[in-house]
């Protein structure tokens, strides 16, 4: 089949993404900026046997999306800020019971129901930290249209690999942004598909395999007998409140994102093998920073841009790697200061570090960052 | 070269869809384009911004800096935008007053007046302004324009959106026809 060559939405390309990894149920609660993600799903899941559902909130939305996922479907729900701020309670659940879900939340201008039809990228800290305790979880954050059909297929894949929520952190800009994007042949996409546990019998659900720390999953109605709960639980589900149970349960479940962050972390760069100043961003302040860059780098700046694809885990190492060149790193976000916490901690006094915050609910203007990096200089 | 577009009006003209028809003439064409937009919680009667931009290279930033053109259907957009317009040209509708204030390149044409007595819908005022955008910018090539109407507008309605989108490219070629970009 020839590629598709076509104007296309951001929201509309996370739709394809999901579609493409398999996407069979979808569940969710419209919510501008992100609306546009349900329209599709409810168009297109019928037509490949999928289902949809409009839910009552997000509660329901998420709560719906992690009983698809157990019984075997690949699934996943859309959102902004206030439905986000909402589904933490089940994303804690989803966390420690395993189980495998795919959050968009285009981001919008808060708190609260803030500026609903404006940008913002001030849910970074909320993707990572928004249920209560210790937790993994993915995030990633596509910078363009092509990245949320690449990005949000990608997080069907290591939801299903670790087992794990993946949240997929986009904002207004991006999300209703048309560009010209060039989709992969069908037929060239291989999205991972769940492997299935040995037979029914004996069949541990939380027994984690040796190698990669991450137990195989058995879909209900299959056969396998098998207790989820939100308690903390043995090898076989069965719920237990002893210390030593949840401490090594809790510990497998960080370790495995936390052994495996060189396989999820991703990012793009531009210009930073030789750079003196560096530009550390994410999502749509990237598009107003690369312009940035690129008008300094012509000027005989020598300034380069790191742009993270993964937000969490945290690409350390990418970063560590930066500060080593870098005098100074400057970090747009429209948030007051919260990927720079991250930058701050992980550079530790070896570059200055500069926030750029901005939440006027526009997306930079490049001369914004411009003039704050000339005026920092 | 890049190419910036800011068409301004009100929620409910349908400069959304225009814009988005210009940007996918673009790429009929080969071309890269972006489409963004701006609009506030009304559905209808709101301010509302559409902006493409159309380059022959990577689009970094995908919204317009400094728009060669900028088009406002009402006074109130015009007054908005027309004050921050710099070097490009301004198309204003000839139903909103001027304003001695805003110094830029301004050509007034009668769109809205074009779509409801020439071509006799007032609806089809986008695909008008569409059609004067195509014209005056040179950006993309009529019979491009017509095809990515075509291409976007529902069933039955061909006929009607391809002579808003002539008459459109006509008064833009009354008006001085294609300006270099």
């Amino acid at each position: 089949m020839p590629k598709i060559v076509k104007l296309m939405q951001g929201n509309e390309a996370c739709t394809a993404g999901a579609l493409a990894a398999g996407l069979r149920f979808y569940a969710g609660y419209p919510i501008t900026p992100s609306t546009e993600i349900a329209e599709l799903c409810a168009e297109e899941l019928p037509k490949v046997g999928g289902k949809f559902i409009q839910m009552e909130d997000e509660i329901g939305s998420v709560a719906a999306i992690i009983g698809a996922s157990l019984a075997g479907k690949k699934a996943m729900t859309a959102t902004s800020g206030p439905g986000f701020s909402l589904m933490q309670e089940c994303i804690g659940y989803a966390s420690l019971c395993e189980i495998p879900i795919v959050i968009v939340n285009v981001q919008r201008m808060g708190p609260s129901t803030g500026m609903p039809t404006s940008p913002a990228q001030a849910d970074v800290m909320q993707a990572r930290w928004g249920t209560h305790g210790d937790h993994p979880v993915i995030v990633l954050a596509p910078g363009n249209v092509r990245e949320c059909f690449e990005l949000t297929l990608r997080a069907f894949d290591l939801s299903e690999k670790y087992r794990v929520p993946v949240i997929v952190l986009t904002d207004e800009v991006i999300g209703h942004m048309r560009e010209k994007v060039e989709l992969p042949d069908p037929a060239e996409v291989h999205p991972l598909r769940r492997a299935m546990p040995a037979a029914p019998a004996g069949y541990k659900p939380y027994a984690a395999d040796p190698n990669g720390g991450v137990p195989l999953m058995a879909p209900f109605g299959e056969g396998y007998r098998w207790h989820c709960t939100g308690l903390f639980h043995d090898e076989s589900g069965a719920p237990s409140n002893k210390g030593e149970v949840a401490d090594r349960l809790l510990r497998r479940l960080m370790l495995k994102i936390e052994n495996n962050v060189a396989d999820i972390s991703d990012y793009a760069s531009e210009g930073i093998e030789d750079c003196e100043l560096a530009v550390v961003t994410f999502g749509s302040s990237a598009m107003s920073s690369l312009s940035v860059v690129r008008r300094l780098r012509k000027e005989g700046v020598k300034a380069g841009l790191l742009r993270l694809k993964t937000l969490w885990p945290f690409p350390e190492a990418a970063v560590r790697e930066l500060a080593a060149r870098a005098k100074t790193i400057y970090v747009p976000e429209m948030n007051l200061g919260q990927l720079a916490l991250e930058v701050e901690r992980v550079v530790a006094g070896r570059s200055r570090v500069v926030r750029i915050g901005k939440v006027t609910g526009e997306l930079f203007r490049p001369e914004e960052i411009y003039n704050a990096i000339m005026g920092a200089k | 070269m890049r190419v910036e577009f800011r068409l301004s009006g009100s929620g409910g003209q349908g400069l959304l869809l225009a814009g988005i028809v210009l940007a996918e003439a673009a790429i009929l064409e080969g071309k890269n384009a972006v489409q963004t937009q701006s609009y506030g919680p009304e559905a209808r009667g709101g301010s509302s911004k559409a902006e493409v931009v159309v380059s022959g290279e990577d689009i970094d930033y995908p919204k317009a800096t400094d728009p060669d053109f900028l088009l406002a259907l009402t006074a109130d957009a015009y007054r908005t935008y027309g004050r921050l317009q710099g070097k490009g040209l301004i198309i204003v509708d000839a139903s909103v007053p001027l304003d001695p204030e805003i110094k830029a390149r301004t050509i007034p044409l009668p769109i809205l007046d074009t779509a409801a007595n020439v071509v006799g819908k007032k609806v089809v005022a986008n695909i008008v302004a569409l059609g004067v955008l195509g014209g005056v910018s040179g950006v993309v090539a009529p019979a491009t324009l017509e095809k990515a109407v075509l291409n976007r507008v529902p069933k039955g309605t061909e006929e009607l959106n391809l002579k808003a989108l002539r008459a459109g490219i006509e008064l833009a070629s009354r008006a001085g026809g294609k300006v270099q970009a």
